[in-house]
């Protein structure tokens, strides 16, 4: 385990090098000088030279990235052209929103995926079942910003149940929570219910009816157990897809978070904040897998094999 | 081998969620094409004095904040969107089946080089990807395209590997070398045919995704540009008017959830139809 653990991290390089280096790229390949895609309005002369000398951009390419990536792992992300304020900062701030929604979100579309779609293979072909497959196909295919629009419609505008938007209380979260969260339980349903009903057909299964168990109890002890494998793969793989609905749903409940920086700033043009932004959205991604991958080499020992 | 035949295009048709969605998809395809006949009105006619106004006879989905008539917004948006979804998607297709052909038949360095970098972009979400590269290119609709082709373009060079790496070794194509077929012929007309059509059916359902992200980035104010129409940008204005007017967002939602839904029932009812759902879920 400790082996494959090293083994994973060291891969992280490549991966985090080669993101880092479109990232970088960004302020290169867009139109203009880099310079006044860095610097902010107004600025003098001489802090534009002073700039220029801070990255290098009188210097090679490859040199200027090595430069960015030394300021950065030193904790440097530049300035905000608009916001006019340490990257770092700007970042530091909203960091905490984006990772309380998405965890939130996570465990939800876990323990309710997990939970409807247990219920939809143990009554096969029942109205529970019909009602499970029905929420997959609307939880996998209406866009969730959509989704977010009309549970703000009906909860915060009609009912007045929740806040519209914002994030001041605990009551903020529960809309945006249920919009990124249910495309995840559409997925973690379907891949739980189809496991199950893979499961089902083996032949212990039969064994154990044979033995006079009860239906219940094979579906939860036993064929739930064997399935599981495959819903921690797809969680694992599929992390990320929350850490981008988040980017979504807080631009749609105007919550504070790295999403919403990163579309503010995207529409701003204001290039450091947005290679701030997807540095760490990508960042979030790298080791939201990561930790998917080690959950399921700790179940699985033919996962840890793979990497030897 | 499951080719694409007419007898599984009319049993998918016959059946009840194939009908209806091919029937709903129809609908919107030729609201595109017919949009500046059908249309009641343009959809950049401003009408100051009737802005946020309730659904009504001479405005079936009311209007927004400009007064424009909602329904013909949509009925122009959907050519927006169709039009971004379904160029990415081509082109997003083309270039992974030839980058994951390549792969799968010749191995090697150019295998593990594409592959590297197909499971690179295959842990990130689309949305993040085609965000990085709206950064590069500046928001519009050509990079709006540009964006999602990209996004994609992954998941059939990985799918399009895992075919071919699945006959590269089948009799029929060691005969065809041993006749003196080149690399390319071998490539084009013997193992390419074969793997086509969970590529094919993987497009559609991937198609129904790009809706979704061209809507998502126009939501964000990333795509189309003003006055044109897209369903994304209508919603993002609605929000605005959500008090006043929730119709402007409501149709434009409607209109994406319809359409995606469609999508996959249709896509859905081929794999069935085909039977190739296990060559689909080996990716």
């Amino acid at each position: 385990m400790f082996n494959f653990l090293v083994r994973r991290l060291l891969l992280l390089v490549p991966v985090f090098l080669s993101v880092s280096m479109v990232i970088f790229m960004i302020v290169h390949l867009v139109p203009g000088d880099p310079i006044d895609n860095l610097i902010q309005i107004g600025a003098t002369p001489a802090q534009r030279a002073a700039l220029v000398a801070k990255n290098g951009l009188d210097q090679p390419l490859l040199v200027q990235y090595g430069v960015w990536l030394r300021n950065l792992l030193s904790g440097d992300l530049g300035n905000a052209i608009i916001m006019r304020r340490p990257v770092a900062s700007l970042i530091a701030e909203n960091l905490p929103h984006s990772l309380r929604l998405g965890g939130l979100a996570f465990l939800f579309s876990t323990i309710v995926g997990i939970a409807t779609g247990a219920l939809a293979a143990t009554f096969k072909d029942s109205w529970i079942d019909r009602a499970v497959t029905t929420l997959i196909l609307l939880g996998s295919t209406v866009p969730s910003f959509w989704l977010g629009l009309l549970l703000i419609l009906l909860f915060a505008v009609q009912l007045e149940w929740f806040p519209v938007s914002g994030a001041r209380s605990w009551t903020g979260l529960v809309l945006p929570v249920a919009t990124i969260g249910l495309h995840g339980v559409a997925l973690v349903s379907r891949v739980t219910r189809a496991a199950m009903l893979d499961v089902s057909r083996k032949d212990f299964v039969l064994m154990l009816h044979a033995k006079g168990l009860s239906h219940w109890r094979i579906q939860l002890r036993h064929v739930l157990r064997h399935a599981l494998l495959p819903v921690v793969t797809i969680l694992s793989l599929r992390i990320g897809w929350i850490v981008g609905g988040a980017v979504t749903i807080e631009f749609v409940f105007a919550r504070p978070g790295l999403g919403s920086l990163l579309i503010t700033s995207l529409n701003q043009r204001d290039y450091p904040v947005v290679q701030g932004c997807l540095l760490m959205l990508s960042i979030a991604v790298m080791l939201g897998t990561l930790l998917g991958d080690v959950v399921q080499a700790a179940m699985d020992p033919r996962v840890r094999e793979q990497l030897q | 081998m499951t080719r694409l035949k007419t007898a599984t295009f009319t049993s998918v048709v016959k059946s009840w969620r194939g009908g209806l969605s091919l029937a709903c998809l129809l609908v919107v395809v030729l609201g595109a094409l017919l949009a500046p006949w059908i249309a009641p009105y343009a959809y950049d006619i401003q009408n100051l004095a009737a802005t946020n106004q309730d659904p009504s006879l001479a405005h079936w989905l009311g209007t927004d904040e400009f007064g424009r008539d909602v329904l013909s917004r949509i009925i122009f948006g959907a050519r927006t969107s169709l039009m971004v979804a379904l160029t990415a998607i081509g082109v997003s297709m083309v270039l992974g089946m030839c980058l994951g052909a390549a792969a799968g038949y010749f191995g090697g360095a150019f295998d593990r080089l594409v592959t590297a970098v197909v499971d690179l972009t295959w842990s990130f979400p689309e949305v993040l990807i085609a965000l990085i590269f709206v950064a590069i290119i500046g928001p519009g609709l050509n990079s709006t395209m540009i964006a999602i082709s990209i996004a994609y373009l992954a998941q059939f060079a990985r799918l399009t590997r895992a075919q071919i790496m699945g006959i590269r070794n089948e009799t029929f194509v060691e005969a065809a070398a041993n006749l003196g077929a080149g690399h390319f012929h071998i490539l084009f007309r013997h193992l390419l045919p074969n793997a086509l059509t969970p590529v094919i059916v993987a497009g559609m359902l991937a198609t129904g995704d790009a809706i979704i992200l061209e809507a998502t980035l126009g939501f964000f104010g990333l795509g189309v540009q003003p006055p044109k129409p897209s369903w994304g940008a209508m919603m993002s204005s609605g929000t605005a008017q959500i008090f006043l007017a929730p119709w402007t967002i409501l149709g434009p939602g409607l209109a994406i959830a319809a359409t995606v839904i469609a999508i996959n029932l249709f896509g859905d009812a081929l794999i069935e139809a085909l039977d190739i759902r296990n060559r689909l879920r080996d990716t």
